[in-house]
């Protein structure tokens, strides 16, 4: 079973800057569905949602034990809260835009840690 | 707190600011009714130190956190009584003004005997060797940047902190810490944790991550006005922890404040801020967060514990303030049918003139639709396709070395109200200096710290 949703109606998110670097953590609403957004939160999708970054610019850890998956994308702040000539320098506001993602949550009938 | 060997089994400590421009009564209700046994202020953003460094250097203000007297000035009086310790980073650029500062507060306020310690040796400015230094973000040596650098300093630890405390201080001002250290350098004092207890440190360490963005705990920053609610955020309330001698804590809010502490607010509190939550490195401790929980105990109470701990790198991370110039921004708004357009329209314009009259490149100029692209990652003047909005908002900013760049822009811009497309209005405008922050490893060897007591 598999459906398509906006990240936002199943998770919540909030932004840091270390850097240069874009730091986001996700955070599902109900636990039963860490495993199948840990699955789809890919460098990959990330990326291409984020202007089409690079995948290697990107990395996705998911913190099962915290239920939540933390998204780290380096280069990503034009050059840093400091540097940044964006209107947003820090970026903070990327935990929306994030959020306005389209993504496929395929649930599985065993769990990952079963499998 | 004040004297030597805490005797408790609970150490309260509270957070009373989690960023330089933070709300004042939140630590005025903690250290009146909190009953706390140290309350931090960490009011030093990364690139506060380089501005202030700058104002100090410029004479044109205080190198310390401006607010930095008013803040414990408003709590001193309830936190002495309670023999209880002010820490704070808010010496920034200038630890020592700062400290004197703080200490001309506590004589108006009749509190002649308060012991304000002052905590240097983050500013390494004198002592970094640029020829083996390499700039972390880029890659590129320090050498290269030797005639921008305005301020290095190290992120202190606990230790230099626990130089102060063991001094019985009221207040201690520090400049460059680590946010947590401000919060662990207590714990460890007050419960003779080891330098190498790498899993007390590492818990304590966790205590301070939580609570070092004050009100970010208790549902700032949280709430969505919809599916996250938060509860009277008008009055939001900061955190306090109570802390045992293991590193475990209970994170909890005053009963009556506003906002809400729950394993949400504190999930995300925890891992916004971490590169990679396995190795979370501090001058004090690596820190792995992955096994750490988070119960809810009660209403607004919940309980950390489960931190594992590693030795820290070898090295210090030093935060490096390198001159920017000056950056120009300007925007004006447009409305109605075909905004967008004329929005466009009015870039293209100063677009031309940019080259035109100035024969400078118009590809240095930044541009964004605000309420467009000005928050997505991508941001310029591509808006999606067919977007009609009902106003629109343009913006466009520069960087340069010449003063005189940035003020061209905020005047073409201003220029457009008649020269411009038609209905444009709102125009603001403004010129500022540019510091912009890197970081570098420096030896832990160039770094020595010193206490100097204010009484």
């Amino acid at each position: 079973m598999s459906e398509w949703v906006q990240l936002g109606d199943k998770a919540h998110c909030r932004f840091g800057d270390k850097g240069d670097t874009g730091l986001f953590v996700v955070v599902p609403y109900e636990a039963g569905d860490f495993e199948a957004l840990a699955a789809t939160l890919t460098p990959e999708r990330v990326g291409q949602h984020l202007g089409g970054l690079p995948a290697e610019w990107v990395t996705c850890r998911p913190c099962p034990g915290l239920g939540a998956i933390v998204i780290a994308v380096r280069s990503s702040l034009g050059g840093g809260v400091t540097a940044s000539l964006a209107l947003d320098a820090h970026g903070k506001t990327l935990s929306g835009y994030l959020l306005g993602m389209r993504v496929l949550l395929e649930r599985q009938k065993i769990s990952l840690h079963q499998r | 707190m004040k004297e030597q060997g805490y005797t408790g089994s609970i150490f309260r400590i509270g957070v009373g600011a989690g960023f330089a421009g933070d709300r004042l009564e939140p630590a005025v209700e903690l250290a009146g009714r909190g009953e706390l046994d140290a309350l931090v202020f960490e009011i030093l953003a990364e690139r506060t130190i380089a501005l202030a460094q700058r104002r100090r250097r410029a004479g044109s203000g205080p190198g310390f956190d401006e607010r930095l007297a008013e803040r414990v000035g408003a709590v001193l009086a309830p936190m002495m009584e309670r023999r209880a310790v002010i820490i704070t980073n808010g010496g920034a650029a200038d630890p020592r003004g700062g400290g004197l500062a703080v200490h001309a507060a506590a004589r108006r306020l009749g509190l002649a005997g308060c012991r304000v310690m002052v905590v240097t040796g983050d500013d390494v400015a004198a002592r970094i060797d640029p020829d083996s230094c390499t700039i972390l973000e880029t890659g590129e040596p320090l050498a290269d940047y030797r005639e921008r650098l305005i301020s290095a300093n190290v992120y202190l630890g606990a230790g230099a902190l626990i130089e102060a405390l063991r001094l019985a201080p009221d207040v201690i001002v520090a400049g460059r810490t680590t946010d947590a250290a401000l919060f662990l350098a207590p714990l460890r004092y007050a419960f003779g944790w080891a330098a190498d207890d790498w899993e007390r440190l590492a818990a304590g360490s966790v205590v301070g991550h939580l609570l070092e963005c004050a009100g970010q705990l208790t549902g700032g920053y949280f709430a969505d006005g919809e599916r996250k609610l938060v509860p009277n955020l008008a009055r939001l309330g900061f955190p306090y922890a109570d802390v045992q001698a293991d590193g475990s804590a209970i994170l909890a809010k005053l009963p009556g404040s506003g906002g809400r502490l729950d394993r949400a607010t504190c999930t995300e509190q925890l891992l916004y801020e971490v590169d990679d939550p396995a190795s979370y490195l501090t001058p004090d401790v690596t820190v792995d967060f992955r096994g750490v929980r988070l119960e809810e105990v009660g209403p607004d109470r919940v309980r950390v514990s489960g931190a594992q701990g590693r030795p820290p790198p070898e090295t210090l991370k030093a935060s490096l303030g390198l001159d920017g110039g000056f950056v120009g921004t300007g925007q004006i708004s447009y409305a109605g049918p075909g905004c967008l357009a004329r929005a466009r329209l009015a870039a293209e314009i100063i677009r031309e003139r940019w080259a035109v009259i100035y024969g400078r490149e118009p590809a240095a100029l930044r541009a964004d639709l605000i309420g467009l692209t000005s928050c997505t990652p991508w941001a310029g003047l591509e808006a999606p396709e067919g977007a009609s909005p009902p106003e629109v908002r343009l913006r466009l900013a520069v960087q340069s070395f010449e003063r005189q760049v940035a003020v061209d822009l905020a005047r073409e811009i201003e220029a457009l109200y008649t020269n411009g497309p038609a209905g444009g209005g709102g125009v603001e405008t403004t010129v500022r200096d540019s510091v912009i922050l890197r970081s570098t490893l420096v030896p832990r060897e160039i770094v020595r710290t010193e206490v100097e007591v204010l009484e």
